[in-house]
């Protein structure tokens, strides 16, 4: 036949497209390198990925022994994590003011979806502060602080404190009977600070004549409450503390957590 | 993970099972094969047998009787992936409450004998509204109650009542309006907005800001746009 021509088998529209798009600009500078199928692109990817750098590129096989680790530290670290997402969830719809502080936290109950926005929060909250004691208490066991691990075991115990400190600011804030006693016993403890605690030993040596230099009105506890009691200034301050004080303080030492969990030679292991 | 690379981490763990086991366990010679299937892919049942053997020591949960591994992967990345998007719908619908601490939308204003004529600025920061009583309103051609809302057409701010002039003059850009509710300078486009007026059962005057009506689509011709009295 004459008019007989050969068919080229042509690629699809849905390819075509693909091949555009995997070599647009944008493309390339999002996805840099190539899939990470061989070691040297494996460390690559990870070394040069903001993301996936926070995971080392190896990992010593006892690092994933649930039985030796128990997985604490990453659990509250996870906590963390969901903590501060469902705070900053809650901080939509609630005002620290004496006049809202309480409803908002009964609307977000009832008259917000679901209503457990707040209690995530909440039981997040107490489960933090449960398996920060159990890291310690593994670290402590399988002799983890020891060197070269001692730096990273202090910035631990800061951030044991800073734990427990944000669970105590945080308590004020649904601002129930619970709370303001709580915090009102809780602070009342401030008051026998050595030398800065009004009623704390060594305060009435700090005299000129015969003015004293630490009273209820300036003493250590004073600049917790920002009051003579737990009042409005209080709440507003324990507010300003929990949201942004004590959670910035507490990630920048997770960040130097982290960073010498690596340094130190990875996750601790049976010696 | 599986059993093959155990003995390279931890040798002590493996020996005394090793020994307890047959006493040739890795260098056990190759079942004999006929040579003339060698380098073939066959089914012949002299070397299936010890290959299957070999994969039920090796790898015990790809013979679980409950699923393949494979289909427990993909369960398991489903359910995950499911529950990730159950909490990622909660989460956006968290940001739309059930309640609103907003002024009401359908609210009573008061006795029809409680209003004189004109415009009454009463409940302009309460609820919004200008309740204007008049001797002669232009579309429903008699006395009676129209309530205008205090939203200026033009950019929504909110206008003034100048009694000496008779008019609302909006701050923001200065549109003007008859007490009518209808526009006539600056830059707003159509007039504000009535609201429904009704009597509600004792008798007060009831305002719905929930239905609204404007005049540029005849809407003002509604009944229950006007309160003859």
């Amino acid at each position: 036949m004459a008019d007989s021509k050969t068919i080229q088998p042509e690629e699809g529209a849905l390819v075509r497209a693909w091949n555009w798009l995997t070599e647009t600009q944008v493309w390339t500078s999002v996805f840099r390198h190539t899939a990470p199928i061989n070691d040297r692109n494996r460390v690559l990817v990870m070394l040069s990925n903001v993301f996936l750098h926070l995971h080392p590129v190896r990992l010593k096989k006892h690092g994933v022994r649930l039985r030796y680790t128990w997985c604490m530290g990453g659990l509250s670290f996870f906590l963390f994590l969901n903590l501060t997402f469902t705070g900053l969830l809650l901080m939509f719809y609630y005002r620290p003011t004496l006049e809202y502080a309480y409803s908002d936290i009964v609307g977000l109950r009832e008259h917000v979806p679901l209503g457990i926005m707040r209690e995530m929060h909440r039981w997040g909250a107490h489960a933090m502060v449960i398996t920060v004691w159990l890291h310690m208490f593994r670290v402590f066991m399988t002799g983890s602080y020891k060197p070269p691990r001692e730096f990273n075991w202090n910035i631990g115990v800061i951030m044991l404190v800073l734990t427990l400190l944000l669970s105590f600011t945080g308590y004020l804030l649904p601002w129930d009977q619970l709370a303001i006693w709580a915090i009102t016993v809780g602070s009342n403890m401030a008051r026998a600070t050595p030398f800065l605690g009004y009623e704390g030993p060594g305060a009435q040596l700090l005299a000129i004549g015969d003015v004293q230099l630490v009273h209820a009105a300036d003493d250590v506890r004073f600049a917790l409450l920002g009051g003579t009691f737990v009042g409005e200034g209080a709440l507003l301050r324990f507010y300003v503390l929990h949201c942004v004080v004590l959670p910035l303080v507490i990630g920048f030492l997770m960040a130097i957590h982290f960073w010498r969990v690596r340094k130190d030679g990875g996750i601790s292991g049976p010696l | 993970m599986s059993k093959d690379q155990k003995p390279s981490i931890d040798p002590a763990g493996e020996k005394p099972k090793a020994a307890a086991a047959t006493p040739k366990p890795k260098a056990a010679p190759p079942p004999p094969m006929n040579p003339a299937l060698a380098g073939k892919t066959t089914s012949a049942a002299a070397v299936k047998r010890p290959v299957v053997k070999a994969r039920a020591k090796k790898t015990p949960d790809d013979t679980s009787p409950l699923m393949p591994r494979r289909a427990w992967l993909g369960l398991a990345w489903g359910s995950f992936t499911a529950a990730t998007a159950g909490c990622l719908a909660a989460t956006g619908r968290f940001m739309f409450p059930n309640v609103l601490n907003e002024p009401p939308q359908q609210f009573t204003v008061g006795f029809p004998a409680d209003y004189g004529e004109g415009v009454d600025e009463r409940w302009k920061n309460k609820f919004g509204v200008w309740i204007v009583r008049t001797p002669f309103d232009i579309v429903h051609e008699g006395p009676g109650f129209y309530a205008l809302l205090v939203t200026c057409t033009h950019l929504g701010c909110t206008p003034n009542y100048l009694s000496a002039e008779a008019k609302f003059k909006c701050p923001c850009h200065g549109s003007g309006f008859r007490e009518t509710g209808v526009n006539f300078e600056g830059p707003a486009p159509r007039p504000l907005e009535r609201t429904r007026i009704v009597l509600a059962e004792d008798g007060q005057i009831l305002i719905d800001k929930s239905r609204k009506y404007q005049q540029e689509l005849g809407q003002w011709l509604d009944p229950e746009s006007f309160l003859s009295v």
